[in-house]
C-alpha cells in the first residue's frame, strides 16, 4: 500500500512526519503547479470548488508516482467538503484509476470507525504508538506555524531583501530529504535558528493585514498566489487567521472532548452571523472582528469562486469593515486569476491602507 | 398586519403552509412577481458570485420593502433529521440584512429539523408569537396550514405544476404515456419565469412531465441511497433519489436536470447522477444551466435539439427491440 494525500500548505510535512514513523509508504504529491490545476480543472465538474480541482491533480500526480491509496479527512456537512471524497472517487474512476480512497471523518462524529481506519492504514499498529504519532505529527504543524510567523514577521523588516526567501529556498530542499518526525523537528529548528539571525530594521513601520476566508485557499500558497510572501514583499506583516495546528485540535481534539476551542472567534461573530452555516464563514466574521480589536490596518478574504458559506461571509463583511473601522478586500480566486491583476489589487490596497495609517496618526 | 412573502426558494416548497397560517392569524399576505424589474434589482443588491435562485428573493426582498409590515424570511436550516438544505440557506437572513435596508420587520425564526427535538411547532410558535398572544390561535392556524400543505402536496403529486396545484385547478386527465422528467431545486423547475416555463414548452411538444415531487418518498429514499455517503443535503438526495429511480422507468423518454449557475450543491450532486446515467443507462440526459444572462432563444433551441435527439432515440430503439 503507497499512501497519498492532497496538500494544503505545509500539512504534508505534517502528515509525511506521521506517516513515516509508522511505517507507512508515503508518496507526496510533487508541489502543487500548473500542471496540478490544468488535469484538476479538465477532469473535475466546472463549477466544484477550486480546492476540489486541485485535490484531483494531486492525486493523479501521485498516482503517476506509484500510489495506490488516498487518504483524506471528511465531514459531514453543511457543506461541499463533505461530498469531496465520494466525488473524487468517482472523477478518478471515470477517468480510469481504481484506486482505494479511504476517508476520515472528523472523529468526534464516530470514534470507532476513526480508529478502526486509522488501524487499516497503518497495517494494525498499536494504538497508542499511532497516538503517540499523531500527536507528534501536531507537535509539527505547531512548530510550522511558529516558523511562518516568524517570517511573517521577518519578511517586511529585512534590512537584505530576499534573505528569508533564501533561507525558506534551502529549507525547502533540507525538509525533502527528511524522514520521521525526529529529522522534521531537527530541519525546522535548523531553520528558525537560521530566521533568528536575519538582521532586521526593528523600528520600521509596517502594516499589519489579517488573512481570512476559506481555509484552503488561505492556507494552499499555490491557490492563493503565495500571497504572503507578496504582501511580505510589499513591506506588509500578514497574518493568516488559520492553520494546520489549529484545524487539528478544533477537529480532532476539542470536538472530541465536547469543547469548543474556538468561543473567542464564535463571540466575536455573535453580531453578524449568530448560527455557523457551514465551511468557516463565521469563523471569517469572528476572526474579522477580532482583528480590528487587534488594531491590524486591514484584512484580505479569500474564497474560491462559488465557495458558498464565504458568499455569505462577503455579503457581511462590508458591515463589518462599517461598524469595526477596517478596510476589508475580498479576492476570489480560481483557475483564471491571473497574477498581473491579482498583484495590481494587493498593491492598490496596500497603498490605501498606507495612505489611511498616515492620515490617522496626523 | 400585512405580510410580504418573497416569491422564491423555499416559497416553492411551503408557500401553502406560510399563507394559511398567517391568514388564520388575521394577516394579509402580499407576495410580488416576479419579473425583469426584480431579477434586475437582485442581480443589482446580490453579491455576484451568489447562485440565481438567491438574487431573485434579494429581488423579491427589495420589491416588498416598505409596502408590508413584516417580511417573512425564515432560516431554514434543515427539513430533515440529520439533513441540511444549504449554507446560502443557513446564513440568508444575514446576507438579505447586509445588503438591503430593509425598513419593514424581518420575521427570520428558524426552521430546524436536524437533530433528535427538531419540532416544527417551536418555529410555529416562535412566528406566530410575533402577531399574536394567543398561543391556541396559533396551533390551529399552524394545524390549518399543514393541512393545506398537504392537500397541496398530493396535488402538485398529480401534476407537478406548481400554479396549478396552488390554485387547485389542475387537469389530471389525459396525461400522455411519454414523459420528459425535470429535476432541480422546486425554485428552480417550479419558477416559470427562471425557467423560462420549460414544462409548457415540453408538454406542447407532446409529452407530459414528471417531476422529483411526484415521486414517492421512499422510492427516493431508496434510490438516493445508493451514494455510498449518508446524505446531508436535502434538496441534493431528492434530485439524486429521483434521478436514479427513473432510469427504471421505460415510460420516461429522457431526463432534464435544471440547474443554477454557482450551485454548490448541483455542482457536485448534479455531476454524481450524471455519471451514473452514463454509465449504467442509455437515458437520454441534459444539463441546462441557468443564469442572468441565459437567454430564451439558445434556451429554446437547447431544448428542442434535446427533444429530437429523444424522439430519434425512440424510432431506433423500438426498430431495435422489434428484432430483438
Ligand atoms: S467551504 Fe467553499 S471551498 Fe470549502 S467545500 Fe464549501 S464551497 Fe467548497
Ligand atoms: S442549493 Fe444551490 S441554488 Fe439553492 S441556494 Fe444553495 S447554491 Fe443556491
Amino acid at each position: 500500500m503507497k499512501v497519498t494525500f492532497p496538500h494544503m500548505g505545509e500539512t504534508y510535512i505534517a502528515l509525511k512526519g506521521f506517516f513515516e514513523d509508522l511505517g507507512v509508504d508515503v508518496v507526496i504529491p510533487p508541489e502543487c503547479n500548473k500542471k496540478t490545476l490544468q488535469i484538476g480543472v479538465k477532469y473535475s465538474p466546472e463549477t466544484a470548488c477550486l480546492p476540489l480541482k486541485v485535490n484531483i491533480g494531486n492525486y493523479v500526480q501521485s498516482i503517476e508516482n506509484g500510489a495506490d491509496t488516498i487518504v483524506i479527512t471528511g465531514s459531514c456537512g453543511p457543506c461541499r467538503f463533505g461530498y469531496y471524497g465520494i466525488l473524487e472517487k468517482e472523477i478518478l474512476r471515470d477517468m480510469g484509476y481504481d484506486v482505494d480512497m479511504i476517508v476520515f471523518d472528523p472523529p468526534s462524529e464516530d470514534i470507532g470507525r476513526f480508529i478502526s481506519r486509522i488501524r487499516k492504514i497503518t497495517n494494525n499498529k498499536p494504538v497508542y504508538k499511532v497516538a503517540d504519532s499523531l500527536y507528534k505529527g501536531y507537535r509539527i504543524a505547531k512548530e510550522l506555524d511558529d516558523m511562518n510567523k516568524m517570517m511573517f514577521a521577518i519578511r517586511p523588516r529585512e534590512i537584505k531583501k530576499g534573505e528569508v526567501r533564501r533561507i525558506y529556498g534551502e529549507y525547502q530542499k533540507e525538509i525533502e530529504k527528511a524522514h520521521g518526525t525526529r529529522e522534521i523537528f531537527k530541519v525546522i529548528d535548523d531553520n528558525k535558528k537560521k530566521l533568528k539571525d536575519v538582521r532586521i530594521d526593528a523600528d520600521r513601520k509596517v502594516l499589519k493585514v489579517g488573512i481570512i476566508g476559506e481555509i484552503y485557499t488561505v492556507i494552499e500558497p499555490f491557490v492563493n498566489l503565495y500571497i504572503e510572501e507578496k504582501l511580505g514583499d510589499m513591506g506588509v506583516e500578514v497574518d493568516r487567521s488559520m492553520n494546520v495546528s489549529e484545524w487539528i485540535e478544533t477537529n480532532m481534539f476539542s470536538k472530541l472532548l465536547g469543547f469548543n476551542s474556538e468561543r473567542d472567534i464564535d463571540k466575536a461573530a455573535e453580531n453578524y452571523l449568530k448560527t455557523a452555516i457551514g465551511g468557516h464563514a463565521k469563523q471569517c466574521i469572528g476572526n474579522a472582528v477580532l482583528y480590528s480589536r487587534k488594531g491590524f490596518d486591514g484584512l484580505i478574504q479569500l474564497l474560491p469562486f462559488s465557495c458558498m458559506p464565504e458568499i455569505v461571509a462577503s455579503s457581511i463583511l462590508p458591515s463589518v469593515s462599517r461598524n469595526e473601522k477596517i478596510p476589508i478586500m475580498t479576492l476570489v480566486l480560481d483557475e483564471l486569476t491571473g497574477e498581473s491583476g491579482y498583484i495590481t489589487r494587493l498593491e492598490a490596497f496596500v497603498d490605501m491602507l498606507g495612505i489611511r495609517k498616515e492620515t490617522k496618526v496626523e | 398586519m400585512k405580510i410580504g412573502i418573497p416569491k422564491g426558494l423555499f416559497y416553492f416548497k411551503y408557500y401553502p403552509l406560510w399563507k394559511t397560517f398567517f391568514e388564520k392569524l388575521d394577516c394579509g399576505v402580499v407576495t410580488s412577481p416576479t419579473n425583469r424589474k426584480v431579477l434586475d434589482s437582485g442581480v443589482k443588491l446580490c453579491a455576484d458570485e451568489a447562485c440565481l435562485p438567491v438574487k431573485i428573493y434579494h429581488g423579491h426582498v427589495d420589491s416588498l420593502n416598505g409596502k408590508v409590515d413584516a417580511i417573512f424570511i425564515p432560516r431554514i436550516v434543515s427539513i430533515m433529521k440529520h439533513e441540511y438544505t444549504c449554507p446560502k440557506f443557513l446564513g440568508l437572513p444575514e446576507m438579505i440584512k447586509n445588503s438591503i435596508k430593509v425598513t419593514s420587520r424581518i420575521i427570520d425564526t428558524t426552521v430546524n429539523l436536524r437533530g433528535q427535538h427538531g419540532d416544527l411547532f417551536d418555529f410555529a410558535m416562535e412566528t406566530g408569537s410575533i402577531v399574536t398572544k394567543d398561543r391556541y390561535a396559533i396551533m390551529n392556524a399552524f394545524r390549518d396550514g399543514l393541512h393545506e400543505q398537504h392537500e397541496f402536496e398530493k396535488r402538485l403529486k398529480e401534476c407537478g405544476d406548481f400554479e396549478s396545484a396552488l390554485k387547485k385547478d389542475h387537469d389530471r386527465n389525459i396525461p400522455r404515456p411519454e414523459k420528459i422528467a425535470i429535476l432541480g431545486h422546486p425554485y428552480v423547475i417550479y419558477d416559470s419565469y427562471i425557467n423560462m416555463d420549460i414544462a409548457k414548452k415540453i408538454q406542447r411538444e407532446g409529452y407530459s412531465i414528471i417531476t422529483p415531487q411526484m415521486i414517492e418518498d421512499d422510492i427516493i429514499r431508496k434510490y438516493a441511497s445508493k451514494l455510498p455517503k449518508r446524505h446531508f443535503w436535502t434538496l441534493g438526495r431528492e434530485n439524486l433519489g429521483a434521478g436514479l429511480s427513473l432510469l427504471k422507468c421505460t415510460d420516461v423518454k429522457g431526463i432534464i436536470y435544471l440547474s443554477s449557475f454557482c450551485c454548490g450543491i448541483d455542482s457536485l450532486m448534479e455531476d454524481y447522477l450524471e455519471r451514473q446515467v452514463a454509465r449504467s443507462s442509455n437515458m437520454p440526459y441534459m444539463k441546462l444551466v441557468l443564469d442572468e444572462h441565459t437567454g430564451e432563444a439558445g434556451f429554446n433551441t437547447r431544448l428542442e435539439a434535446f427533444l429530437d435527439m429523444v424522439r430519434w432515440r425512440e424510432q431506433n430503439e423500438s426498430n431495435v427491440s422489434t428484432h430483438g
